[in-house]
This record gives structure tokens, C-alpha cells and sequence, in this order.
């Protein structure tokens, strides 16, 4: 659903739909995205300086720059993200098995945070919160949040993070709150941390094998990239792993809960990642028991186990650290710490559901 | 405000080289300013926080190396996080070479000060509190380096930690020192780490006071060479509040010292007086662990010219009430649970376990096996000596740190 939803949004920002009798219309004349603001030392003030997208608004998309959606993404208080890539002419992303594809400098991955005024009509009165970058410098990657103004007409660079008043309508209909976060420079770094180093999370092969509902058709993300040329040395996509859609039901339980736990605690709870000193490793390449949490105690939770003695007990979501963290909202027990201060209804059920299947050795 | 970061910055252009003070005053966004500071610093600067009250919504971070965040005085400078929505810390360092000096943090929401994979990483003249007093839903860690190396404490009180106030985990070459943990759930916690000296504190009012640990399960385990010398350890008398998770919710209420599940500890030199439980208590971990690798047993400790004072008198552990009726109404100054026979998985024979405990007299405990208290036969003994255990040499910090 938040798939489905998600490549509408990048479709709609897309462009027009091509009126049907009529040539499809030119590309707006827009100057292309700006590689050199992009790699300059100093990030752009505004957002638009970059040429990203062919209008203030960012509703277009500029010529080079491609939407894409993960198959499971982290949740962020609901928030509706859309997403893109920049690649400049020429260059391609190599292909890796495992963790994000190999980008080359220069690379942009763009996410935009918006949030319709009621998520039964998601493309009514839509409210764009915030546009992150990730910019691949010589030097490694680098990234900043925008804060898109009330007109909705231009989004400010804000490294110090803010905090936004957000009210929605929900799926449900059930009316929501909440205080929103935007990352300061170094909470970016914190969840896009490997060994130290500030690293994409999402754009990994398994999670981009999936279908795009593109503008010309649905297809595969990485077919659709190696066709493009933007795509080096991917197999064909039913030879590549695949990180499973947590909410599509067809899919298996277990599956879905370990594509969740992947990329909702996975970039920190991995060895190379902010939480390595948990020992309790939720990466999808994750296969022993004790490092997936099951009857390990805590290290370092403190008042964040309550009082609960392991991190998941087989068969007993109220008796598991984990899932008792994932429905929490006091910032010193909740998991994962940034980028939520709502709880996850539909994550947190899907994460016990998970517990409680399992079985005890 | 701005005027004056760039001013800073335009001092800065004048002369590249030098190193840089950005200035924080009171009033206006606390959050945008500091942090601001904090992204803009360059290695060598000093963040330089003015006197005042500063009310933060979310935790504030550090990622850059070589940086030195300094408030005006632990009373002066106080950055007040009770109305944090976000982040799991108050202050978090992800940089090496950095020391944060002179200042308060209060009422985080989780840890205090955290520092996560550092080298270098100096603590000085802080204060972290929890302003109500001991409370299960205070944060968890005062203090707090993790996979760290090269870590000084130096002159920081931590009060009301639901944890650990001052609590150094996964790191080596560790100093804590002239320090003061109080009415934390444990004092000063030392864990899973190598080569720490911990003396000259002040250790009071804890429900434990001074812990040197090592857990199964983690990436760095093999917890080895600490000296804890010269402290306070008195009074330790607030009842455990941890949540019934927490490791140190195990701890019982009244613990001076504690040594579990780690090699070359040497207690000495402290003043060990008012702590009902024990003195000094050396035990095993008792739970279930898969690790192979892992020896939960205390190994090569020496406790030897401590000042005791009257410890014991109130055993709040399980089979306590007993154990100390059986050794005469109270338990000696130091208790040893005796387990000696852990013959590590894969292995035929048991690893030899020697203890110098010449601060007498000693409870010897005889559990068959870790936390087995049916299995205890107690006994009292005026010493127990397997002989010199060679002390590990002092920890030596790099020069920029030992001379903070």
C-alpha cells in the first residue's frame, strides 16, 4: 500500500499525464540539476538551487533524475515519502549483492516527507515536511535536510534539524498528532553510519527488486535501471535476492517481520553499525539466533528493557524487549530512537505476530 | 548569536590555521544554536557554551574530531533536557580526540553523555543529573563511553541514573577519577572492558557502588586488568530502583564493591564502610549464555588494604539472611561466591581460578556452580591467599588527555 501510494506520488511528480491525442509535451525548459552545486564543499541554501526538479514546487522531476520505491522502507510517523535518484549522464551504479548498490560520485538520492491532510485521499492537499539528500562526494557522501516552507514553494537548508506541529487524518480515519522531526546533520549519520562512515541504507539491490508502476508501465527497478543504462552487472532480478514487501499479505509472516526489522533497526542494530555494541544484529544477512535477539539479554538498554529479561521470547511478544521498545514513545525506551515519535500500529502488530508464531527450541 | 559565530568565523578566515571558539549565548532556539555550533565546529575548536539555561527538545550531537565543548561550570553552564521528545541521548560524540568539560546535563530522557566508538574521548568537570531523585523512569546512563579507547573521567557527578551513572562499556585504557556517582542504581560500572583505573571517587548512596563486570554475548567480552584503588565507597544504601530488566537490577541494595565474571581486578587502598549487603562481593554470572568463549567466573582478583568499616549487616541477595546467620549474624567485609570449577565448553579441564583476599576475615561462599545458593556451604576464614597475583600496570593515557 505505502509502495503503491509512494509511486503514484513520484508519478504524479513526475509530470502531467501526456494529454491523449496530443504529442507528449516538451520537458519544461529548466536548467539541468547543477553537478557543481551538488559536489561543491558548501551545501545550496535552497533546495531549488540544485535543479533537481523542473518547478519550485518539486512536483516535476528534472531531466536524469528517476523515482524509485523500496519494497520495505522505514517507517517515519507516517509520513508518505517519495523518492529519487540523480545520476549524472553517463554514470552508472554498479551492481552488489548485498548492502546499497556501488553509486558513483556524484550521486543524488533524494526523499521527499509529505503528509496528505487525510491519508483516504492521499493526493489531496498534500504537505511536503522536509526533502533529504544524500550527495556522494569525492570525499564520501555527505547529507542534508530542506525544510519546505508553508507556500510550499521553497525548501531551506536547516542542518541544526527542526521540529514541525503535523496533524493527519489517518488511513482509518482516525485523527493524529504529532511533533514532527527533521534530523539534524549528524542524526542522519547516525542511522546512515557504517564503520563510521556516512552510507545509503535503502538503495540496496534486494530492496529495489520490486515493480515501479512507471510513467510508460510497471517494471522491475532493476531491469528498468539496466535498460536505462543507469544499472551495471545486475543479474537478472528472479537471480537477485529480494527483500520481501512487509505488508502485502501473500507474502510469508517471517519473511515480512525480518524485511521490517531489517529496515527499521537494521542500520543501526548490524556489526558495522551504530547499535554494533548491542551484539543484537536485525539485518536481513542476519542468521543466528542469539545476534537476531532470541533469548538474548539485553547489553546496555537500561530502562529500556522495563521490565522485560530478553529481546524476543518465542512465542510471547509481551515478554520480548523487542516488541515492548517498538510500542513505546518515551525517546528513552522507543526503537528505533530517530525518526518516529508515533508508534507503528501495523509494524508493531506485524512484529509480534512474528514473536508469537515462533516456536521455543 | 549569529553575529557572533560569524564573527568567529571571520576571526577564523584571518588566521586559517588557528583554532576557533564559537560562542553560545542563552536565549533564542538553544537547539539551533548549539548544534549549529557543533556542526560548524572544525577540529581544534572550542565550543564555548555561556553561562545560562539552556531547554532542549532533542538530543544534541558531535561528529567531529579534535573538539573541545565547554560550558562555564557545572552550576553555570546547564543544558536541561526534561522536555526532550527525541534521541535516545542528551549529548552524543561519535568523534575522537574530543573532550566535553564544565558543564551540566540534566534530566535526559535516556543516557546523559554518550560516546559511541571515540578514541580519545574526555569527560571533565560535568555534572549529569537526574534533578527528582531516584526514579526507575529517570535515564539509564550518566556517563557513558561505549566501544571506546583512551577514556578519561575526570572531577564528573552523576546523580539519579536509573542505571549506571558513570558507566564505561566495550572500551579500553580507561581512567575515572576525583569523581562523585550518587544516588544512582549502580555507582560506576566498568564493563566488558580492559585496562581501567578507577580511584580517588567518591562512590555514596548507590544502591551499589563499584562494579566491574563482564556479560556474555557481546562483541567485546574478555573483561580483564582493572584497579580500583583509593575510593569512597560508603553508604550505599538506596534501594535498588532499576526496571526488573536491567542487569543491575540484580544488584543487591548495600553492595560496596562488585566483581563479576572478570580477571586481574585489584581492590585496594578504598574506604569500604556503611554498606548493608557486603563490602566487597566477587561472583559469577549466574544466567544462561550460549558463549563459548565466555568465563563467568571472577579470576585473579586481589582485594588487600582496603579501610572497612561495617559492611553486611543486611544481605539483601537471595540465601543472604542465612549465610549471615551461619557466619555469625553478618557477613564479613568480603564475600566470595567460590565457584572454581567452570570448565569452558570444549575443554577437559577447568580454567584455574586464584584469588588473594587478605582483607579478612572472608566468606567463602562454596557454591557448586554459579548462583547455586542451595549448593553453599559458608564458610569463614581469616584470609584467603593463592599466592601473588601480579597487579596490572598503571593505565597511561595519551599526553593530551593526561595533562586535561
Amino acid at each position: 500500500m505505502t509502495r503503491v501510494l509512494a509511486a503514484l506520488a513520484a508519478v504524479l511528480c513526475m509530470g502531467q499525464a501526456p494529454a491523449p491525442q496530443a504529442p507528449a509535451p516538451q520537458a519544461p525548459a529548466s536548467p539541468p540539476v547543477d553537478q557543481k552545486a551538488l559536489l561543491a564543499a558548501k551545501p545550496a541554501a535552497t533546495l531549488g538551487a540544485y535543479h533537481l526538479f523542473a518547478d519550485a514546487g518539486a512536483k516535476t522531476a528534472n531531466a536524469g533524475v528517476m523515482p524509485y520505491a523500496l519494497n520495505t522502507p522505514l517507517f517515519s510517523d507516517y509520513a508518505e515519502k517519495s523518492r529519487f535518484v540523480f545520476l549524472p549522464p553517463g554514470a552508472k551504479a554498479r551492481y552488489r549483492p548485498t548492502g546499497a548498490l556501488d553509486l558513483p560520485v556524484g550521486a543524488t538520492l533524494i526523499k521527499t516527507f509529505a503528509y496528505p491532510a487525510d491519508f483516504r485521499r492521499p493526493d489531496d492537499k498534500v504537505r511536503k515536511l522536509e526533502t533529504r539528500l544524500l550527495i556522494h562526494r569525492k570525499s564520501g557522501w555527505v547529507a542534508y535536510a530542506y525544510v519546505w516552507n508553508d507556500a510550499q514553494t521553497e525548501a531551506v537548508l536547516k542542518r541544526a534539524g527542526a521540529r514541525i506541529d503535523v496533524s493527519f487524518t489517518d488511513a482509518h480515519g482516525k485523527g493524529r498528532e504529532l511533533s514532527y522531526r527533521v534530523p539534524n546533520q549528524n542524526q542522519c549519520k547516525e542511522c546512515h553510519s557504517l564503520s563510521g562512515r556516512l552510507a545509503p541504507i535503502g538503495v540496496k539491490a534486494r530492496n529495489l527488486n520490486g515493480d515501479f508502476a512507471y510513467a510508460e508501465g510497471a517494471e522491475n527497478q532493476l531491469a528498468h535501471w539496466t535498460r536505462t543504462g543507469m544499472l551495471a552487472g545486475a543479474p537478472d532480478p528472479a537471480a537477485a535476492p529480494r527483500t520481501a514487501v512487509w505488508d502485502d499479505p501473500h507474502e510469508p509472516l517471517e519473511a515480512r517481520a525480518r524485511a521490517y526489522l531489517d529496515g527499521n533497526c537494521g542500520h543501526c542494530h548490524n556489526a558495522r553499525g551504530m547499535a554494533s555494541n548491542t551484539g543484537l544484529y536485525l539485518d536481513l544477512e542476519e542468521r543466528r539466533p542469539g545476534r537476531l535477539g532470541i533469548g538474548k539479554r539485553p547489553a546496555a538498554a537500561g530502562k529500556g528493557a522495563g521490565d522485560l529479561e530478553l529481546d524476543l521470547v518465542p512465542g510471547k511478544p509481551d515478554a520480548s524487549i523487542l516488541a515492548y521498545r517498538i510500542a513505546s514513545e518515551d525517546p528513552g525506551v522507543m526503537m528505533p530512537e530517530l525518526g518516529r515519535s508515533l508508534v507503528h500500529d501495523e509494524g508493531l502488530a506485524l512484529v509480534r505476530a512474528y514473536i508469537a508464531q515462533m516456536k521455543g527450541k | 548569536m549569529r553575529a557572533l559565530l560569524i564573527g568567529a568565523a571571520a576571526a577564523a578566515l584571518a588566521c586559517a590555521a588557528q583554532a576557533r571558539t564559537l560562542s553560545v549565548m542563552p536565549g533564542g532556539d538553544a537547539q539551533e544554536n548549539i548544534q549549529t555550533a557543533l556542526l560548524d565546529a572544525k577540529p581544534g575548536d572550542v565550543v564555548q557554551i555561556a553561562p545560562g539555561r539552556y531547554e532542549l527538545t532533542d538530543g544534541l550531537s558531535l561528529d567531529v574530531a579534535g573538539v573541545t565543548v565547554k560550558g562555564a561550570g557545572p552550576e553555570a553552564t546547564v543544558l536541561s533536557f526534561r522536555d526532550q521528545k527525541g534521541s535516545g541521548e542528551g549529548l552524543l560524540i561519535t568523534s575522537n580526540q574530543v573532550v566535553v568539560r564544565d558543564l551540566a546535563v540534566e534530566d535526559a530522557k535516556g543516557d546523559g553523555v554518550k560516546a559511541k566508538g571515540s578514541d580519545q574521548i574526555s569527560f571533565v568537570n560535568l555534572r549529569v543529573e537526574w534533578t527528582g531523585g531516584p526514579n526507575e523512569h529517570n535515564g539509564s546512563y550518566g556517563v557513558y563511553p561505549v566501544s571506546s579507547t583512551n577514556v578519561l573521567i575526570d572531577k564528573v557527578t552523576v546523580k539519579g541514573a536509573s542505571d549506571a551513572g558513570i558507566y564505561v562499556g566495550q572500551s579500553k585504557n580507561i581512567v575515572v577519577k576525583n569523581s562523585t556517582a550518587a544516588f544512582n542504581v549502580a555507582g560506576i560500572e566498568i564493563e566488558n572492558s580492559m585496562n581501567a583505573d578507577v580511584f580517588d571517587n567518591v562512590s555514596t548512596h548507590n544502591a551499589g557502588g563499584i562494579l566491574v563486570f563482564d556479560l556474555p554475548g557481546l562483541p567485546q567480552m574478555g573483561g580483564h586488568s582493572t584497579r580500583v584503588f583509593r575510593n569512597k565507597v560508603v553508604a550505599n544504601d538506596t534501594k535498588n530502583f532499576a526496571h526488573k530488566g536491567a542487569t543491575v537490577a540484580d544488584v543487591p541494595t548495600g553492595t560496596g564493591i562488585m566483581v563479576m565474571a572478570n580477571r586481574d581486578v585489584h581492590v585496594f587502598g578504598n574506604e569500604i564502610d556503611g554498606n548493608g549487603s557486603a563490602g566487597v562481593m566477587l561472583v559469577s554470572y549466574l544466567k544462561a549464555y550460549d558463549d563459548l568463549t565466555y568465563n563467568p567466573l571472577p579470576r585473579d582478583i586481589s582485594v588487600h588494604d582496603n579501610k572497612l568499616g561495617r559492611n553486611g549487616w543486611a544481605p539483601d541477595f537471595p540465601g543472604g539472611d542465612q549465610f549471615a546467620k551461619a557466619l555469625g549474624g553478618s557477613l564479613p567485609p568480603v564475600v566470595w561466591d567460590g565457584v572454581t570449577n567452570f570448565t569452558p565448553k570444549g575443554m577437559s579441564t577447568p580454567v584455574a581460578v586464584r584469588v588473594r583476599l587478605t582483607d579478612g576475615p572472608v566468606a567463602n561462599l562454596h557454591f557448586k556452580e554459579p548462583g547455586n545458593i542451595f549448593s553453599a556451604k559458608p564458610e569463614l576464614k581469616p584470609t584467603i591467599d593463592d599466592g601473588p597475583i601480579a597487579e596490572p600496570k598503571p593505565v597511561v593515557l595519551p599526553k593530551a588527555q593526561a595533562t586535561l
